[in-house]
């Protein structure tokens, strides 16, 4: 019986949008006293619940603005619910968006080992793995160079070889299988397609139904921050697709 | 609950390393002149400060044994205190783009960079051991080194807690309120004058009320202690140690509190 990795038990996130961007304490204690304060209370998600069991590789699918960065967002930890609770057990490798812990004035090996520590992995392990990171990105001729010098591209293949390298119990992609050439979309998703067999979770949102059919075996559809369907990814994209055209 | 964070501090205990380890690597990287720098400044704003006002306070019959290592002591322990927390406070507006993307215990940037600007502080240090060498050696002064010397480091780790304390709550308030880096900067010229560092509270000649509000700065305290050891070989007034201790702990658990409080409300604001 293959147990839950990740359970979102009735999540809502709220927002307050300010009228206006309230940022310093002159403004604040004015419109504090002038009882001008007002919130404009927006839900971008709202009783969200599903659970995800290891091994089981759940596509997210929604237009622009449906919540599903939001959510990614309150699993990886990088936000709270408002309302309800999430149970994650096991080490998150989030790919919200590829070089995120990077500094741009430290060198691309420099980098390894902070991006490595801000996933909470020693100096010795990452050592470890340093030669096959080197390998999967292909920059061994510039790795001691500073990453502000990198083009985009570059940045991603080292984001994305390191997150992969340190072997995540669970790996969370944000559309970033659309990112880069066309080489390193094929050399991505053979990766990815590697470490489902060994039992990684995967929470993959897309845009691109054919990907999310190949690579997940459930899904579920959000809409303004609420889901509307759920079911194996074949459904559910069907679902999309419908809305789509729809529109 | 305690006991959870600890678990987590120790878990990303990695993460402290090697941000402290890039913010000194990366000081001096792309610096001409590098870490001499770290012993130029103190050396050439000490030299400053001595031609402009040595005439005024500096007078070694006032009780202030060496000028220059007076100010040297004061000078120290107040750049430290103002660089400390200065970048403590733009620590985490700093890491935006980290923060919004990776979990990371969000204290852990402000702690970060006061360790890293000690280190800095502890080879500035340096310029004090040479100017205190040079005078013993080639002029007779009253300068000595006694057993009360070493207790130097007793004020230093206070002014670490200082700082961590203080940048620790600026952290937090840069989140909320982007113009607290610019009253702050003015905050610290502020803090340059009423801080005993060119001169001796007694030479003022203020009222009683005004000295007392002199003497509450935590950094008089410091200061104060430092010297004694320092300048004069001497043990320091029990009250300058537990005033500014106190001063310290209590900004810790000021600044540990508004972490707790309001950490998971940053990213709203980031």
């Amino acid at each position: 019986m293959p147990k839950p990795v990740i359970v979102v038990d009735n999540v809502s996130i709220m927002f307050n949008l300010h009228s206006e961007k309230i940022d310093n304490m002159k403004e604040y204690f004015i419109k504090l006293v002038t009882r001008k304060l007002h919130f404009n209370e927006f839900w971008a998600l709202t009783d969200v619940s599903f659970t995800v069991e290891q091994g089981e590789r759940l596509g997210v699918l929604g237009f622009n603005g449906a919540g599903k960065s939001t959510l990614l967002k309150v699993i990886a930890g990088v936000m709270k619910p408002t309302k309800g609770s999430i149970a994650v057990s096991g080490v998150i490798a989030p790919l919200l968006e590829l070089g995120a812990g990077f500094d741009m004035n430290y060198s691309g090996k420099e980098n390894i080992f902070l991006y490595g520590a801000t996933m909470g992995y020693s100096r010795k392990y990452i050592e470890s793995k340093y030669e096959s990171i080197i390998e999967f990105s292909e920059l061994r001729d510039f790795i001691d160079v500073p990453v502000k010098n990198y083009s985009s591209g570059m940045r991603a293949r080292l984001g994305f070889a390191i997150a992969t390298a340190v072997e995540p119990q669970i790996l969370i992609l944000d559309e970033v299988l659309s990112v880069g050439d066309a080489k390193f979309r094929v050399k991505s998703e053979a990766k990815i397609k590697s470490m489902f067999d060994k039992g990684v979770t995967v929470i993959f949102v897309s845009h691109n139904t054919d990907q999310v059919r190949r690579l997940c075996s459930k899904a579920i559809l959000l809409e303004k921050g609420k889901i509307t369907a759920r079911g194996t990814a074949a459904e559910v994209c069907d679902i999309y697709d419908e809305l789509v055209k729809k529109k | 609950m305690l006991k959870k964070y600890f678990k987590n501090f120790y878990k990303y205990r990695f993460l402290l390393q090697e941000i402290v380890r890039k913010n000194i690597k990366l000081q001096y990287r792309d610096s001409v002149l590098g870490i001499l720098w770290t012993f130029l400044q103190p050396l050439l704003t000490t030299i400053i400060l001595v031609i402009v006002f040595g005439r005024v306070f500096g007078r070694s019959d006032d009780g202030v044994v060496n000028y220059p290592i007076y100010l040297l002591c004061g000078r120290l322990i107040y750049e430290f205190y103002s660089q400390a927390t200065k970048r403590a406070m733009r620590s985490v507006t700093g890491s935006a783009s980290v923060i919004k993307k990776v979990y990371v215990p969000k204290y852990i940037y402000p702690l970060a960079n006061i360790i890293s600007m000690f280190v800095t502080f502890l080879i500035s240090l340096s310029v004090l051991v040479c100017m205190m060498a040079y005078f013993m050696i080639f002029t007779d002064s009253q300068l000595r080194l006694t057993i009360f010397t070493p207790l130097f480091i007793v004020p230093v780790l206070i002014a670490l807690l200082l700082c961590v304390g203080v940048g620790m709550i600026l952290s937090v308030l840069a989140v909320f309120f982007k113009d607290i880096e610019y009253l702050y900067d003015v905050f610290c010229m502020l803090l340059f004058y009423i801080t005993p560092i060119f001169y001796q509270l007694g030479q003022l000649k203020l009222p009683k009320a005004f000295n007392m509000m002199l003497m509450a700065n935590p950094l008089y305290s410091i200061v104060s202690m430092f010297r004694s050891c320092v300048l004069f070989g001497e043990m320091w007034n029990w009250n300058w140690f537990w005033y500014s201790l106190g001063f310290s702990l209590l900004m810790i658990l000021i600044g540990m509190a508004l972490f707790y409080k309001k950490q998971d409300k940053f990213i709203l604001y980031l």
